[in-house]
């Protein structure tokens, strides 16, 4: 047995111990103070962080329809990946774009990697130089990928890109003029693009390509949202976007279809798969508090009846 | 003429921009008036910087509460101004970009306002813990079906959904937890989302007439119709 082994099992006792314990307490009609749930929170969340644990994941259809649309694209085909978010949901969604890179790359699609938000591309370069580009040595900046970094201007970005992209990016991230690169020899506006995928959950992020992009100039759409933000583009499947990866969840199902297509992307790194450990403890923390919650409620209630 | 030219500026764009939309010779128009739009929006980004040092030298100089704070948010303001504007510390100088590997900026930017957004977001996993626990209560009806809801979305999306009811023969799949968190997401999630975009879209819609007609004038900083 390793230590790691040894570390989650003396975890999972301390959480289900302590749980169990707050549950005799409820059945007493004892409510938890908030500082108790944030330690089992912490405990939670650390654990697996400490000691890794990951779950074997199966894509569900929403997931599984951004895989196989990317599949299904003949080589060569172009894709644009905009990278809509900040640090603060990056922990969310960046595995998920990473991932969606790699796939596109590793299919032979020719990339264009654009943000909508200032802080998007920052996040662009470190995923590109950390994360994507390693993996790729043979590929080459202007020919089978390029970045043409971040614009301000919001959705008004997007309405000037749909019909020519010069207009609002002369040039790329590295002051090279869109006209001396050949990935963009045949691409004048978004029209030419075979897939858009946006990645974010803010404003503007995945409902505003959809509906400046999408929409009008008939482009296929895939988007990767932070969890919260996922139920509000259901409306969108399956006509105007092509598939939905929600919060970790959605990227680690997307890692795992990656991985058990093309296995040499494991020793690169699963982050979404990794994440769903904490994920998984801190939901059933949650589930067993609620529990713990009603139970207390349901006791307190009769004693209160029983008092009059 | 204070009021009459910011409303004949507004009926005028909002009319032009509808027909650009609807007539094909004027598409160009719309895209024309983005990329004013932006030019405009710049200027937003020094009124947003001369605001946020106005606002805090005041606090400063008047020894406010929390002033201290402001010292870090002018000193981070000003820091990062400086590294992005003159480039400093940026391997490829001045033509190169900001956010080049190994550059200052992007060093700031990974090293301290990444991990500190995260932090901040991270927070959220506490506060919806404790908010769980006193808010779903089986109180009534319209609780109780909030709860269950809430219960089935959280454990079908943990991989505890699918062993638990892994028993469940094929033929009442739809009962397994994951495919039940499908099903609550792609209908009665859908059906209230779908609800509130229209809602939202025919508000959008009276809204902007209301503007373009004039109707509407809040936006002048006059609310007397």
């Amino acid at each position: 047995m390793t230590v790691g082994n040894i570390g989650i099992i003396i975890s999972l006792v301390i959480i289900f111990g302590g749980l169990l314990a707050l549950l005799i307490r409820s059945v007493m009609a004892k409510e938890v103070d908030r500082r108790v749930i944030f330690l089992f929170i912490f405990v939670a969340v650390a654990a697996p962080i400490l000691f890794p644990i990951t779950f074997e994941e199966k894509a569900t259809p929403v997931v599984r329809a951004v895989f196989d649309k990317i599949e299904s694209l003949p080589a060569d085909s172009k894709v644009l990946l905009s990278f809509d978010f900040d640090p603060a949901m990056a922990p969310e969604v960046q595995p998920m774009a990473n991932a969606i890179s790699r796939h596109c790359l590793e299919r032979g699609h020719k990339v264009v990697f654009m943000s909508l938000w200032a802080t998007g591309q920052a996040l662009m370069t470190q995923s590109l130089d950390q994360f994507i580009l390693p993996g790729f040595p043979d590929i080459r900046d202007g020919v089978d990928y390029v970045n043409i970094g971040y614009k301000a201007g919001n959705e008004g970005v997007l309405n000037v890109i749909i019909t020519d992209f010069r207009k609002m990016f002369p040039t790329d991230v590295n002051s090279i003029p869109l006209d001396s690169i050949s990935l963009f020899d045949n691409i004048r506006s978004c029209k030419d693009m075979d897939l858009v995928v946006s990645i974010g959950g803010g404003k503007p992020g995945p409902k505003e390509w959809v509906l400046f992009i999408g929409d009008p100039g008939d482009v296929p759409v895939a988007v990767g949202t932070a969890a919260v933000v996922a139920p509000q583009l259901y409306p969108y499947y399956p006509n105007q976007v092509v598939g939905i990866l929600g919060g970790i969840k959605g990227a680690a199902e997307y890692e795992s279809e990656l991985v058990h297509n093309y296995p040499r992307f494991n020793e690169m790194g699963t982050p979404g798969l990794r994440m769903m450990g904490p994920q998984t403890m801190a939901h059933m923390v949650i589930l067993a508090f609620i529990i713990i919650g009603n139970i207390a409620f349901f006791t307190g209630r009769r004693r209160e009846k029983n008092k009059v | 003429m204070r009021r009459q030219i910011p409303l004949f500026i507004t009926f005028f764009v909002g009319t032009l921009l509808i027909f650009s939309v609807f007539i094909p010779p004027m598409e160009t128009w719309g895209e024309d008036f983005t990329l004013f739009f932006d030019i405009i929006a710049v200027f937003a980004f020094f009124l947003g910087g001369g605001n946020l040092m106005r606002v805090h030298f005041n606090k400063l100089t008047r020894r406010k509460q929390d002033w201290t704070y402001s010292i870090v948010t002018l000193a981070g303001f000003f820091f990062m101004l400086v590294l992005g504007l003159l480039k400093i510390g940026n391997p490829g100088g001045i033509a190169a970009s900001v956010t080049a590997e190994g550059s200052w900026f992007q060093t700031m930017f990974n090293d301290v306002l990444n991990p500190l957004q995260s932090t901040m977001y991270a927070l959220l996993a506490f506060f919806v813990a404790s908010a769980s626990y006193r808010a779903f209560r089986a109180k009534n009806r319209e609780a109780t079906i909030l709860l269950v809801a809430a219960f089935i979305i959280l454990l079908g999306r943990t991989p505890f959904g699918m062993y638990i009811t892994a028993w469940v023969p094929e033929s009442f799949s739809v009962l397994q937890i994951p495919n039940l968190a499908i099903w609550i997401m792609n209908s009665p999630n859908l059906a209230g989302q779908r609800a509130i975009i229209i809602g939202i879209g025919l508000g959008v819609v009276s809204m902007s007439m209301r503007l373009i007609l004039g109707i509407e004038r809040t936006y002048l900083g006059d609310d007397s119709g």
